[in-house]
């Protein structure tokens, strides 16, 4: 009898749980999969392929970010776990701090800075250099996206490396490890339950960003994520084909996930808690 | 020398990390809309900002949004937190992966599958878009946050404890509130803080699942970055900074003294 009424204290969220997360993503597969008047076809399925060159470019830029966010992120991460714990934990604040402003507003100053006439332009121009066309490029997309979520893959990465066991390293050295070999052959394997999950945390919102791609990007750099927009709230509206593109999507990042949770135990949960 | 290097690094990446930051705060008092020459120093932005009836409307509608959607996400997955912790493996596994999927999927993805669900609903139900589907999906991509604060809690808990308030005449109720929420009341409240967070910092699921009525602020920021150059943002980034700030130190300050006092309580018994 216990058991009953304890359980039955999740009955109304499993409600919600399915009326809210699954019945939702029910109708994103039973769009993608069907045309305006609900007949089954594989059209919008046919039509994402035309829109592979963008699905690659996304692919692409939330790759290459995520390295320079990995390579940024890790000599970062490791300099923070040797701090003191009181030097540390200020540290870690001081890292964290930009993340809590809205991103929008984050990506905005970058706008600015970038810009033809912007600060950094205007900068080079006492040196007699440029103006550049910064803003509107591939690589202000890259760096908005380095910008906005780099503290995802630092965060994973630093609660992982305090807690290696000092000791270990200690052994060995002890036992004839220099620096690089203690380097890659202890800290880098215990670490790497963070780093895979830092790098998940980085590609997925990188790979679906529309605002960073349409703010620093220009017309001319769309991803996935304008593309899905595009449909629902844009010009072109097309439920079935967002859903479609969304569907997409959703496989892939799938797919890239089971990868990287082959590469060490999924630690998401536990870190998002840490934030 | 190593050391040298290490701190020149640090410094690098957080000049990396407050240069843009820094730039919006100097450009706030800017006396032109320039965004890369200082003309002089004035508080017309923030004037016109505290004057400016949309963004003090969304700041409302934020805040109110968070605060409800937070409070009802809180109890909502306290008690199926409870719940869950109760069942058996395998349906436990089940629903945790579930409810782990608003967390793991891109918010574009959240926010168009409400979407969809939205539009059917409010083509057979006539309702529109605004208030609730806002405060819906708010508590929809809150809750998983709560569930997973508060299940370790539940987990660390001794089990025999709820038992034997039960065996020594508390109702179940009782028993709940009496044993088990003061045990997990750590993990609620730090469900409840990230769930604030992350509604009012929301703009993607929000974007999709609000009307044109209901505009929280970060979609009102939005409108404004798509507009010309409006320096009301700079003044307006510079005060969520200011007060990011503030809330950060005092919770600093509150955590490291509780360290000092769990430390001391140690080195007392």
């Amino acid at each position: 009898m216990k058991g009953i009424s304890s359980k039955a204290a999740a009955a109304p969220y499993l409600i919600w749980m399915a009326v809210f997360i699954v019945v939702p993503l029910i109708m994103v597969a039973y769009f993608a999969f069907t045309d305006e008047s609900g007949a089954f076809t594989l059209d919008n399925l046919a039509n994402v392929a035309q829109y592979s060159n963008i699905f690659i470019r996304s692919i692409w830029l939330a790759a290459i970010s995520t390295v320079i966010c990995l390579v940024i992120a890790y000599p970062l991460s490791y300099m923070l776990s040797g701090m003191k714990a009181h030097t540390q934990s200020t540290m870690l604040m001081i890292v964290m701090l930009p993340m809590w402003m809205n991103f929008l507003l984050r990506t905005y100053a970058w706008m600015a800075i970038l810009g033809n006439n912007g600060l950094l332009n205007t900068l080079l121009g006492f040196f007699g250099l440029g103006p550049y066309k910064l803003l509107n490029t591939q690589g202000a997309v890259v760096l908005g996206m380095v910008y906005n979520y780099i503290p995802f893959m630092i965060l994973p990465i630093y609660s992982v490396m305090v807690k290696i066991d000092k000791s270990v390293i200690e052994a060995a050295r002890d036992l004839g490890c220099n620096s690089v070999n203690v380097l890659f052959r202890v800290i880098l394997p215990l670490s790497f339950p963070g780093v895979a999950s830092g790098i998940t945390m980085v590609f997925v919102p990188a790979i679906s960003t529309f605002i960073i791609s349409r703010m620093l990007g220009g017309g001319g750099n769309l991803l996935v994520g304008d593309l899905i927009e595009m449909q629902f709230l844009g010009n072109s509206y097309n439920p079935n084909l967002g859903a479609a593109i969304s569907f997409v999507l959703m496989v892939i990042l799938l797919l890239i996930m089971t990868i990287m949770n082959q590469f060490g135990e999924d630690d998401t949960e536990n870190d998002r808690v840490l934030m | 020398m190593k050391k040298i290097l290490g701190k020149i690094y640090i410094a690098l990446v957080l000049m990396f990390l407050y240069i843009p930051i820094f730039v919006m705060i100097v450009f706030s008092f800017n006396t032109t809309k320039s965004r890369t020459v200082m003309s002089g120093f004035t508080f017309d932005w923030y004037i016109k900002l505290f004057n400016n009836e949309l963004i003090m409307s969304s700041l409302r509608n934020t805040i109110i949004i968070a605060v409800i959607a937070s409070v009802l996400a809180t109890v909502l997955g306290t008690f199926a937190a409870v719940g869950i912790s109760r069942m058996k493996k395998i349906p436990r596994m089940i629903i945790t992966n579930i409810t782990t999927i608003p967390m793991i999927n891109p918010d574009i993805i959240t926010g168009v599958s409400l979407m969809l669900l939205f539009v059917f609903f409010a083509a057979r139900m006539n309702f529109e878009f605004g208030f609730v589907t806002l405060v819906i999906a708010h508590i929809t991509f809150d809750v998983p946050y709560v569930i997973m604060n508060v299940l370790p809690k539940l987990n660390q808990m001794d089990p025999n404890l709820h038992e034997a308030a039960l065996d020594l005449g508390c109702s179940p109720m009782m028993a709940f509130r009496k044993v088990v929420l003061p045990e997990i009341m750590p993990g609620v409240l730090s469900g409840f803080l990230m769930s604030v967070t992350f509604s009012l910092d929301d703009f993607v699921v929000s974007y999709f699942t609000s009307g044109a009525t209901s505009q929280t602020l970060p979609i009102t920021i939005y409108s404004m970055t798509r507009r010309k150059v409006s320096p009301e943002i700079n003044a307006l980034s510079t005060i969520i900074f200011i007060v990011v700030v503030i809330v950060l130190v005092v919770k600093n300050i509150i955590t490291t003294r509780n360290l000092k006092l769990t430390s001391e309580g140690e080195r007392n018994d």
